[in-house]
C-alpha cells in the first residue's frame, strides 16, 4: 500500500498542502517582515526620486507631483482587483478554504487604494482642470470599482455562514472584473478629459526617464504593502474562522 | 533643484493638492496596517480566554 498519494509527495513543494491555514498561517508570519522591509526599501527610494530626482513638469509645475501617488495607487486597485478575484474563482473551484479568506483579506486593501486613486485625482484635478470632479469615462469606472470593493465587503459581512458568504462574494468578484478592462481603456473608447495612458505595453513610455523609474518604485512599495498588510489580515482571519480546531489552540501565542 | 525647505513644502503653489494627496496616503498605509493588528489581538486575547476557561471547567469538575 506503499504507492498511495505518490502522486502529491514527490513533489518538491506541495501546493494543496500549502493551501491548508494550517502550514500557511505560520509560513505567513515568517514571510510578514520581509515584506515590511521592502516596504519601506522601496518606499524611501521612491518618494526621493518623486521629490528630489524628477524634474519639475514644463505645464503642470510642481502640481505634476501627484502622479507618483496617484498611479501606482490606481494600477494597484485595478490589480488588487484581479488577484482578489483570482483567488475568489480558485476558491469556489476547489473549494479551498484559504483561497476564499485571500480574497476576502485582499478586499479592504484594495478599497482603500481605489480611494485613494480618486482622492489624490481630485486634487490632481482641481488645479490642473478646475474641477474636483466630472462624471467622465475614466473616474465614473475607477468609482465603480470603488462600489464593487465596497460592494463584496458588504457582501460577506451580511452573511453568517462563511462558506455561502465566500461563494456569494465570489460570484460578486467574477462578474466585476469586466470593469478592471473598462477603466483601462475608458482613455482610448471614449473622449475623456482624463489624459491617455502615461505607459504602454506597445510604445515608449511618453515621459522622462526619472518620473518614470519614481512611478516604478512607488508602485513596487504599494505592491510590496499590499503583500504585507494581505498576509497580516489573512492570519487573523484564519484564527477568526479555525478558532474552534485543535491546530489554532496548540499555537503558542494562543497557549502563552 | 529645491533652494530651502520653504520652497520645499510650497510645492510652487500647489501645496494645498501636492501634501492633501500624499499626507492622507500616508495616513491610510499607516492605520491600515494599525486596524489589522488590534483585530489580530482581539481574536488571540479571545482565543486565550476560551482556553482559560475550558480549564477551568475541567479543574471544577475534578
Amino acid at each position: 500500500m506503499s504507492q498511495v498519494n505518490n502522486f502529491s509527495n514527490n513533489r518538491l513543494v506541495n501546493w494543496f498542502k500549502l493551501s491548508s491555514p494550517s502550514t500557511f498561517y505560520p509560513l505567513a508570519g515568517k514571510l510578514i517582515p520581509f515584506f515590511w522591509a521592502l516596504t519601506a526599501l522601496f518606499g524611501v527610494a521612491g518618494l526621493w526620486v518623486s521629490f528630489f530626482v524628477a524634474p519639475v513638469d514644463a505645464v503642470q509645475g510642481q502640481g505634476y507631483r501627484i502622479i507618483f501617488i496617484h498611479v501606482p495607487t490606481s494600477w494597484m486597485s485595478m490589480f488588487i482587483y484581479i488577484v482578489m478575484a483570482f483567488w475568489a474563482a480558485l476558491g469556489l473551484i476547489f473549494n479551498t478554504r484559504l483561497s476564499a479568506m485571500m480574497a476576502q483579506a485582499l478586499a479592504p486593501i484594495g478599497a482603500w487604494m481605489a480611494f485613494l486613486s480618486l482622492w489624490t485625482g481630485a486634487f490632481w484635478g482641481k488645479p490642473m482642470w478646475g474641477a474636483w470632479w466630472v462624471w467622465d469615462a475614466r473616474l465614473t469606472s475607477e468609482l465603480i470599482l470603488l462600489f464593487l470593493y465596497l460592494g463584496f465587503i458588504a457582501l460577506q459581512a451580511s452573511i453568517d455562514n462563511a462558506r455561502r458568504a465566500d461563494k456569494a462574494g465570489a460570484i460578486l468578484a467574477l462578474v466585476g472584473v469586466v470593469n478592471v478592462p473598462v477603466i483601462y481603456f475608458s482613455v482610448k473608447w471614449w473622449n475623456t478629459l482624463h489624459q491617455g495612458a502615461s505607459i504602454s505595453l506597445t510604445k515608449a513610455p511618453a515621459m522622462a526617464q526619472t518620473m518614470l523609474l519614481g512611478m516604478l518604485l512607488m508602485a513596487l512599495c504599494f505592491w510590496m504593502y499590499t503583500i504585507a498588510v494581505a498576509l497580516m489580515r489573512v492570519r487573523t482571519i484564519i484564527l477568526e474562522r479555525e478558532a474552534h480546531t485543535d491546530w489554532v489552540r496548540q499555537l503558542d501565542e494562543v497557549k502563552n | 533643484m529645491w533652494n530651502s525647505a520653504s520652497e520645499f513644502f510650497a510645492m510652487g503653489g500647489y501645496a494645498l493638492y501636492v501634501w492633501c494627496s500624499f499626507g492622507l496616503g500616508a495616513l491610510i498605509l499607516i492605520l491600515e496596517p494599525l486596524t489589522v493588528r488590534i483585530r489580530n489581538k482581539t481574536i488571540i486575547l479571545r482565543l486565550k480566554q476560551e482556553l482559560l476557561a475550558e480549564q477551568f471547567d475541567k479543574e471544577s469538575r475534578q
